[in-house]
């Protein structure tokens, strides 16, 4: 069976009594491939669901871990990630909170640093900022600033950056801003198998880590390989992965763009333009080795990123292969895709233009190929 | 023969070892086991019955709290001077006054319990286990430091004790989460969470009163009230001064912060009734110190020396102590003489070891980033200079 291309809109979902966005329209189903070779087995997962998968084994696994955040428990997440872990776990473990972020973010520390695992899930991360004392001084500094004395196992996650029609209080991108300080570990996941992965190695990481998930990836489905579907499937943070290898161009990404990178790489692939397109996976510590890797061997480079662009994570990805032994392999200039820099406006048209399109990544690698 | 025994007790007592068999030889001799005291009423909020008006004060504990109390006000005069000469960088917030707080505290929970503060808090890391020198060389920045030099005087940690917090009232929620972490694992103890009137105004507080109160979670909500926070008297912070009433539904306590049988014995009620199940207390304890708000501040621009010198003289908390044990024979003047120049030479061996031990080596710079990590490379001042980072 084909990959099915589908360029219709999705429809609007009703879950419950809550009418959820259409994800916007998708030109590729990651899904609907059936392979069949004798240890292959693949199921077609959201990110929701993975996430969903990725805690509900955690909490299975390890008695310490619990989940608090504003409607997580009897909602069921105000997007559902974490649905039907209330009706699982019971109230002990999975925690409504009332509205205050910086008061809820700091219990979760506290628990932490007392000995639990908590996972305080931000509606956003635009509400994070309320909390981000917490998460900066009581949480990532304080390994440090005890000289090793008190560890913070804790994770923070929700969903971050751009979404649809929110406007600029809900739209902002925290990459950069949390890839910034050191005793933190950020991560961004892409597929359902990043997402997975990804938060199980969080839950499981002794140190503060925080998933910047995408609302509008939750409802995408995947393909999870077999490994996947392992209880013990862990992505290790830190590392990027090359989702498409390539030879003419490297283009690094991180979170949705990844897919949109893929498939700028597949109208390119049509001009003969093979691109390597990495996806990220972690900001913080960020693998440079792997984009160096792939630098020199495709001499061009461009970065894209849902976030602004000033100090964002293009900018620092760039900074990193000038001075390592990439920057004597670039034949042009490394190239950056980000968000406009505007707050997010609210009108479709403003909205479609302040966010990377595949049109604005194929224009900026032809560029860089001087095409 | 009195000055025989005395003598020998002294003898005995300048040992680094307490030899309790002297001493009982010597309690036996002329002082009570122990004696009771009427202490001040609380004044109460949503609670029907308060702490215990009387308490026994035994001989043992009764040298025990004044040798700690000795302990942190000589530390805190010692910090002073080492500040003075340039040995201890950047803030430094000094509690002597406030002894009563951090020695009756303790005195009123287990080791096994909880407390976190704020950046005022080398009291109370010394009470919470950490050694003198440790503490003093953790202010001078030294190797020998309780934080390895990495933390100095606002981030202090020991066992179940949180710190040493820098940001005002980021304490609050965090020490509701350490008592979160207590009633989920059902182990019985309680948190005590301390902050400052001026803290008392930040709305993490309120946020923490209000998810403690919900969760039932056996925090004791401790505003250390020394009527200034920073140069800012109680009235020209807070619409309602009385602190202890300012958890709102959390009934609450006022007690008098410069008596440590007060202190103890309204720490006892709170901490059991924390134990009981019953949710969130309030302690508001009355207290003051002596120091300006940190190094920097003289202390005198916003409160006359008069009032300093009035505290000194009818308050001190050292002072009350040594006045209840001496007027009932729990202890004698000179014994106790005795203590303070024990106190002064541990102090003084902590200061110069604090002055003498050296500066962590540079190459540990990027250690302790991360915990639980394999070794990894940190970023210096420029891309040349690397500092490896184990945890």
């Amino acid at each position: 069976m084909a990959v099915v291309a589908v360029l219709v809109r999705r429809p609007l979902e009703q879950v419950g009594n809550v009418t959820l966005l259409p994800s916007p329209p998708l030109k590729i189903f990651y899904c609907g491939k059936i392979h069949r070779t004798e240890f292959t087995v693949l199921s077609c997962v959201t990110v929701r669901e993975a996430i969903n998968q990725g805690m509900d084994e955690e909490l299975e696994r390890d008695e310490k871990v619990f989940l608090l955040g504003e409607e997580v428990a009897q909602y069921d997440g105000a997007y559902k990630v974490s649905r039907g872990l209330w009706k699982k776990y019971g109230d002990k473990r999975i925690i409504d909170t009332p509205i205050s972020e910086m008061g809820f973010a700091g219990i979760a520390v506290g628990a932490a640093m007392a000995g639990l695992r908590p996972i305080c899930e931000f509606m956003t991360f635009n509400f994070s900022m309320q909390a981000i004392d917490q998460v900066i001084n009581s949480a990532a500094k304080t390994y440090y600033m005890s000289g090793g004395l008190q560890s913070v196992p804790i994770v923070f996650r929700g969903p971050n950056g751009a979404s649809a029609g929110v406007a600029a209080q809900h739209s902002q991108c925290f990459a950069a801003w949390y890839g910034h300080c050191p005793g933190l570990k950020v991560v961004s996941p892409w597929s359902s198998e990043d997402a997975k992965g990804l938060i199980k190695s969080a839950i499981r990481d002794n140190n503060p880590v925080v998933v910047l998930e995408n609302e509008l990836m939750y409802g995408v489905p995947f393909e999870l390989p077999s490994e996947a579907q392992s209880k013990d499937f862990l992505i290790p943070i830190g590392k990027a992965k090359i989702e498409r290898p390539g030879t003419h161009v490297t283009i690094v990404a991180h979170s949705r763009p990844v897919g949109h990178c893929l498939e700028a790489a597949t109208v390119l692939s049509k001009e003969g333009i093979e691109c390597e397109v990495i996806n990220l996976r972690t900001i913080r510590p960020m693998d440079i080795e792997t984009i160096e890797a792939s630098v020199m061997k495709t001499n061009h480079l461009v970065t894209v990123e849902g976030g602004w662009p000033q100090f964002g994570v293009g900018a620092e990805i760039c900074a990193r292969i000038m001075e390592g032994p990439a920057f004597n392999f670039l034949d042009a200039p490394a190239v950056r895709v980000t968000g406009a820099d505007v707050p997010m406006p609210y009108a479709k048209i403003l909205e479609d233009n302040s966010v990377p399109q595949v049109k604005d990544i194929i224009f900026a690698i032809k560029k860089t190929l001087n095409i | 023969m009195k000055k025989m025994l005395t003598a020998a007790v002294s003898r005995v007592l300048s040992g680094v070892t307490q030899k309790p068999a002297s001493r009982v030889l010597a309690a036996s001799c002329k002082y009570s086991n122990n004696a009771t005291f009427e202490i001040k009423k609380c004044d109460l909020y949503r609670l029907e019955e308060g702490p215990p008006v009387t308490t026994v004060l035994t001989r043992e504990d009764g040298l025990r709290y004044y040798k700690m109390m000795q302990t942190v006000r000589r530390m805190e005069l010692k910090a002073d001077q080492l500040y003075k000469q340039k040995f201890i960088r950047g803030f430094c917030h000094l509690c002597d006054g406030q002894e009563a707080c951090c020695v009756g505290l303790e005195a009123g929970i287990n080791p096994t319990d909880h407390v976190i503060t704020s950046y005022r808090a080398h009291g109370f890391s010394y009470t919470r286990g950490l050694a003198v020198r440790s503490i003093l060389a953790e202010l001078t920045g030294r190797r020998g430091g309780c934080a390895k030099g990495k933390g100095g005087s606002m981030h202090m940690y020991a066992k179940n004790f949180y710190g040493g917090n820098g940001i005002v009232g980021a304490q609050g929620p965090l020490g509701a989460g350490v008592a979160l972490a207590c009633k989920y694992k059902g182990n019985n103890e309680v948190c005590l969470t301390l902050y400052g009137d001026g803290a008392a105004n930040q709305g993490q507080i309120s946020e923490a009163y209000n998810m403690a109160a919900l969760w039932h979670l056996p925090c004791v909500f401790i505003c250390e009230n020394n009527r200034y926070g920073m140069g800012t008297s109680v009235e020209r912070a807070a619409a309602n001064t009385d602190y202890y009433k300012r958890g709102n539904f959390i009934p609450g306590l006022r007690v008098d912060g410069m008596d440590i049988l007060c202190v103890r014995e309204a720490t006892k009620f709170a901490a059991d009734y924390c134990r009981s199940g019953k949710g969130p207390i309030l302690m508001e304890l009355l207290t003051y110190r002596y120091h300006g708000h940190s190094m920097s501040d003289p202390g005198i621009s916003y409160r006359t020396r008069e009032e300093i010198q009035s505290v000194r003289s009818k308050s001190d908390p050292i002072m009350l102590l040594k006045d209840k044990m001496v007027n009932n024979k729990l202890a004698s003047v000179e014994e106790l003489k005795e203590i303070d120049v024990e106190v002064r030479k541990e102090i003084d061996d902590a200061a110069q070891f604090a002055m003498t031990d050296p500066e962590p080596p540079l190459e540990e710079l990027g250690h302790h980033i991360y915990s639980s990590n394999p070794p990894f490379d940190i970023r210096g001042a420029n891309q040349w200079i690397k500092f490896q980072s184990i945890s």
